[in-house]
């Protein structure tokens, strides 16, 4: 697995702070002129990309792209996989992300349209597509297979790492690189959020009374998934085994989220994994904070759960690195694939105090040491699109 | 409701109306004072826009709190109607140039790192 967020620029670092409850969320950099509603970010603050790329490197590829070929690296480096020969042609690369290259397009526009300059840099197309991160993790790796990027706004990566998951088990490839990237702190986008009114003036406190908004980060996240019996072969420290994978649409609003659509995403990825719901023991939550969201994803595990919904634990670790939107999936899953690892929940950070609408146990603010052998990351976009994938302690 | 006659002058109440009738692509005489947002089918994603757009016709900033208590057409007016007047207030005070301009151009493209 590999991890470029607010929390650090490796596993290790995020794990670190994850895993004792502390938030990566900050004041921006930039407070923008005028100001911005919000003030507070989630940037990847000791990601220093000169310390992986030539400049050479860096004058063609986006944050986003270099955010998502350094975490592919830390998680092949991990996986100790070497693509050549008929691995190379059966590994995957699929990645996932909302937007993709956005600084490239935003210095096109003002050349444009500021400067009234018509000669748009020859790089920006291929530096603003969308599938620049996954190309880049090939070239790297000459991993010659099936490389391609989905873009479903906030499940972007879970769908890329369902449609991973799904194509290794049917025995399709043998292995995948699969996760996703957001590089968000650009001006126009940021001024795009902020008209949304849903990024929040103070911190992110998901499932909390006092919850204002989501807080946008940045991230890469990538993780190698490879045949379980391939792995066992060659005597691979496996980290978790995804077992399932669901997703559904909403067919309902741009927007507005359903808990019917949420729910059917969920049990899914559980009669997928071939479990029962009272077999889920955690829940990394999509959680982002904002007054709807957490109202309708609370409704939607309380139908799919009933009365084990009480015995679960939930948290949003959205409240330490922030929504990574396209990466939040990968992210997520990453912290839920060391929630099972090290038998310790990562807290819901920022809580302060129970909102009767949202009345599960959302471990607030400190972690929880449990070993738990079943869990599911949930991922809800705009668009009413949902993706929830399921993993497994390994053993 | 219905009997508290607003104090709020016609023009600003008809510019309103015109705002919100042009973002939801509807004629004028499709909304009166007296609609609520469930009636005319106006979601959250539509207030935003409506907000966005009022904020550009009154030069003034509508906080996020304001927007949450607003259900009605009337809500909307009688909150423009205060924001107006409160910048006409600090116009008046000397205290220039406290508004943001909703629609200021501040485009570079930077990066965090």
């Amino acid at each position: 697995m590999g991890a470029v967020c607010a929390l650090g620029a490796n596993v290790a670092e995020c794990w670190s702070r994850l895993s004792r409850g502390i938030s990566g969320i900050e004041p921006l950099p930039d407070p923008g002129n005028p100001p911005y509603r919000f003030q507070q970010g989630a940037v990847a603050r000791t990601f220093r990309p000169s310390e992986y790329f030539t400049e050479k490197e860096l004058s063609m590829l986006e944050r986003f792209a270099q955010l998502a070929a350094v975490a592919a690296r830390e998680a092949i480096a991990q996986s100790g996989l070497s693509f050549r020969g008929e691995l190379a042609e059966r590994t995957a690369i699929i990645t996932g992300t909302s937007v993709g290259g956005q600084f490239a397009e935003e210095e096109g526009y003002l050349r444009l349209y500021r400067e009234n300059n018509p000669r748009v840099a020859p790089l920006t197309i291929p530096r603003t597509m969308s599938n620049a991160g996954a190309s880049r993790i090939s070239f790297e790796h000459g991993i010659v297979g099936p490389t391609y990027t989905i873009s479903t706004a906030c499940s972007s990566s879970n769908h890329a790492l369902g449609q991973a998951f799904w194509m290794v088990r049917s025995g399709a490839v043998t292995a995948a690189v699969s996760g996703g990237s957001e590089a968000v702190f650009a001006e126009g986008l940021l001024r795009a959020w902020e008209a949304m009114r849903v990024v929040s003036p103070d911190t992110c406190r998901p499932f909390s009374l006092g919850r204002r908004g989501l807080i946008l980060g940045e991230a890469g996240a990538m993780l190698v998934l490879e045949n379980w019996e391939h792995a066992v072969a060659r005597g691979a420290h496996i980290l978790a085994e995804i077992c399932g994978f669901g997703m559904s649409s909403d067919s309902h609003h741009l927007t507005q989220p359903t808990a019917a659509g949420s729910a059917r995403a969920m049990r899914w990825a559980i009669q997928d994994a071939g479990l029962g719901p009272e077999q889920v023991e955690y829940v990394n939550a999509h959680g982002t904070g904002t007054i709807v969201n957490d109202v309708t994803e609370t409704e939607a595990i309380r139908s799919v759960f009933r009365g084990h919904a009480d015995r679960l634990l939930l948290s949003s670790t959205k409240s330490m690195h922030g929504h990574t939107l396209g990466a939040a999936g990968a992210l997520e899953a990453i912290a839920t694939a060391l929630a099972l690892e090290h038998g310790l929940v990562p807290p819901t950070a920022n809580f302060l105090e129970s909102d009767p609408a949202c009345d599960l146990d959302v471990v607030p603010n400190a972690p929880r040491h449990k070993a738990i052998e079943v869990a599911i990351s949930n991922s809800f976009a705009f668009g009413g699109l949902n993706a929830v994938v399921a993993m497994r302690k390994a053993i | 409701m219905l009997d508290a006659p607003s104090a709020v002058p016609e023009d600003l109440t008809a510019r309103v109306i015109r705002v919100i009738a042009n973002t939801q692509r509807v004629g004028v005489e499709t909304i009166s004072i007296d609609d609520t947002f469930e009636n005319l089918k106006i979601d959250s994603l539509d207030g935003i826009n409506i907000v966005f757009a009022l904020e550009s016709e009154f030069h003034i900033s509508v906080p996020d709190e304001a927007i949450r208590d607003m259900r009605s057409i009337r809500d909307v007016v009688d909150g423009v109607a205060k924001l107006v007047a409160e910048k006409q207030a600090r116009l008046n005070s000397g205290e220039a140039g406290s508004e943001a301009a909703p629609d200021a151009s501040n485009t570079q493209a930077k990066s965090p790192a």
